[in-house]
């Protein structure tokens, strides 16, 4: 099976889980009796998805099917770096894990530098001044300039 | 409408937005050149500033600036590196990289900039007697019929998604239908599939989406393919940035031509800068005669102008059903619609009535926007190119950290940036699969619109009878169903031709 008919399976199981959510969508008393109910639109929905879904599984994937001019290919796949990308993807986890209990200036400088480091940036010294640079200028621009607060340091700071 | 120019000349020109004006294009130049960054994630980005500045005129704008200066930077890195930073510059490349390689680097970059200036103003021009055309005419327009033309605007989107992928674009675009029920919606005041959690409750974030299916995707390739973005031989030093007589002359009619067409394409829904400037390229070609035709690809001056021209019509034309009838065309224009409505300003048919200054500011705003291309970055372009030259392992650990913290500032909740992974990830694989994503965010913006007025006509007519009752509601409905069904007829009949089937049956 094709990536893109793996992808419609899974959004056929996505729609019927919705649908069975919108169907047996539980009403207040006072909603029985609107024309126009909380789950009449995700009935439709749901429906229009179940249709859509099982139309790409069922229909061939047409030949000569060419993609956009600098698109990427997953035929080509084995050839990309998967790790460094799981690597970011990891990092980035990480780093919602770890904004608030150690702060934005610590969480985001280690976020910057570790990236550089996956990305093959050996040199650390350039790297962590560089970051140091960037996160504290950012934050001072949105603490102060936008007023949104962000807590710089860690709990115990 | 003298009164509106008048009125939006008057807030266009206060200091204030005329320093957002030359912020937004230096802004949206410096980051659209960059590789992996492109209109939509710039203006993601953008958005907390603008929502900061409050006042919604100032904040449009700003990012109407940000959108034409990412366009223009994005022009700047095709010619110079052959790595167009946006899509809709890709054909840029075809002719502007040649010239770059003759060392006209200098001569090909002004020609790009005045394209884009005569395309951008002449645009300009056009919605400013389109506009309020349209409005005048939405205004008679019922939730019926704004329901309607949303189902014809998202049709249109799939229709426009290439051949073989309509249905595609489809499912993407109901997906974003389905994520936009999450939370608690303005008729009902009552949570809504949020499987029980607080955080969804005031339902997804579209900064966080749109983050997620057009920022992240991009940084991730660049991890995955170092090629990509990559300078593939520079052309050298930009010296001479003049251009000829005889050049002039050459390309005048093509920039003449193509500003209107781009501007069309820009105003259909669904079709904007990208197809503009491939249609506008390919156009050009085939009027093209002899030698002319042949030097298409090798480094023509009408080949460079002309895609040009076209994607700045195109965004200026994109505004339109933007600011008449609220519909998004494009990812950009959507996002900018989410902007609008975080700004607490109902887009559609009465902006142009309730807040004539906004409506008018923003296309006087244009105008100044292209000058300032074409007078402040172009004679900086030499020094601005040094950009390119930032190494990956520094540029690419910022790009992921502005994604993340421009949906995180907007909501300060950190279950956001989960979201933004996990989606991203998602978002990823669908391009990997082929299934076009702006119709996804598309109809994650324009789903509670449609459901409320589909809801308000429901309850108006107590039942779907005004889906045949009103005439202006049954056209529209045929033309949504219409956009969709002849794709797939002439996609159908092109595999029976390819068979041997004749044509005619």
């Amino acid at each position: 099976m094709t990536l893109d008919k793996a992808i419609a399976v899974l959004f056929l199981l996505i729609a019927l889980i919705y649908g069975y959510a919108s169907f047996t969508y539980h009403l207040l008393p006072f909603e029985r009796n609107m024309s126009f109910l909380p789950n009449t639109f995700p009935k439709a929905l749901s429906v229009l998805a179940i249709i859509l879904s099982l139309i790409i599984i069922v229909t061939p994937k047409p030949a000569g099917d060419s993609d956009e001019p600098g698109d990427m290919d997953i035929k080509k796949l084995g050839r990309y770096n998967i790790m460094q990308a799981s690597g970011m993807i990891i990092a980035m986890v990480l780093y919602a894990l770890l904004l608030r209990p150690i702060g934005f200036i610590p969480a985001t400088i280690g976020f910057l530098v570790g990236t550089g480091w996956i990305l093959g940036e050996r040199k650390l010294h350039y790297m962590i001044a560089i970051a140091a640079i960037g996160t504290v200028s950012i934050w001072y621009l949105v603490q102060e300039t936008l007023g949104i607060y962000l807590k710089p340091l860690p709990w115990f700071m | 409408m003298l009164d509106g120019v008048l009125l939006g000349l008057s807030t266009a020109l206060s200091m204030q937005n005329i320093i957002l004006v030359i912020a937004g294009c230096l802004i949206g130049t410096l980051i659209g050149m960059l590789p992996g960054l492109g209109p939509m994630s710039i203006i993601a980005i953008m958005i907390p500033i603008a929502i900061k500045i409050g006042d919604p005129s100032s904040a449009l704008i700003l990012l109407a600036g940000v959108y034409y200066g990412a366009i223009f930077g994005g022009s700047t890195s095709s010619i110079l590196i052959n790595a167009p930073g946006v899509a809709g510059t890709v054909a840029t490349s075809f002719d502007g990289y040649p010239m770059a390689r003759k060392g006209e680097a200098g001569k090909a970059l002004t020609i790009a900039a005045i394209a884009s200036f005569s395309g951008g103003t002449v645009g300009a021009v056009l919605l400013m007697g389109f506009a309020p055309a349209l409005s005048s005419v939405a205004l008679l327009f019922h939730s019926a019929e704004y329901f309607a033309l949303m189902v014809v605007g998202l049709s249109a989107i799939a229709a426009f998604a290439g051949t073989g992928r309509v249905v595609k674009a489809m499912m993407m675009t109901v997906i974003g239908l389905i994520m936009a029920t999450v939370g608690e919606s303005a008729l009902f005041n009552a949570p809504r599939f949020t499987m029980g959690l607080q955080d969804l409750q005031s339902g997804l974030n579209f900064i966080t989406i749109a983050m997620a299916l057009f920022a992240l995707p991009e940084a991730l390739f660049l991890v995955l393919n170092p090629k990509r973005g990559k300078i593939e031989g520079t052309s050298g030093k930009i010296d001479n940035l003049r251009i000829s007589r005889k050049e002039a002359r050459q390309i005048a009619p093509v920039i003449a031509r193509q500003s209107i067409q781009g501007f069309l394409i820009g105003v259909m829904p669904g079709a904007g800068a990208t197809i503009a400037s491939f249609l506008g390229y390919a156009v050009e070609r085939n009027i093209a005669k002899g030698e002319d035709q042949d030097e298409f690809g090798k480094g023509s001056v009408k080949g460079l102008a002309a895609p040009e021209t076209a994607n700045n019509a195109a965004c200026t034309g994109s505004f339109v059903p933007l600011l008449t009838l609220g519909i998004p065309g494009s990812g950009t224009t959507a996002i900018l619609l989410g902007a609008l409505i975080a700004l607490n300003i109902d887009p559609g048919p009465r902006l142009m009535i309730d807040h004539p200054d906004t409506f008018w500011s923003v296309i006087i705003s244009m105008y100044f926007g292209n000058v300032i291309l074409l007078m402040l970055n172009l004679p900086m372009i030499p020094y601005i190119a040094k950009l390119l030259t930032i190494p990956r392992n520094y540029l690419i650990p910022f790009i992921l950290f502005f994604t993340m913290i421009g949906s995180y500032i907007g909501q300060n909740n950190a279950t956001e940036l989960l979201i933004l992974a996990g989606l991203g990830v998602f978002a990823t694989i669908l391009r990997f699969a082929d299934y076009p994503l702006p119709p996804l965010l598309i109809g994650f913006i324009l789903g509670g619109m449609l459901e409320d007025n589909f809801a308000r006509a429901i309850n108006l007519t107590d039942g779907a009878s005004f889906m045949y009752e009103r005439p202006m509601t049954l056209g529209l409905l045929i033309i949504g169903v219409g956009l969709i069904a002849l794709p797939a007829y002439r996609r159908r009949r092109a595999r029976a031709l390819a068979k041997g089937v004749a044509p005619g049956d």
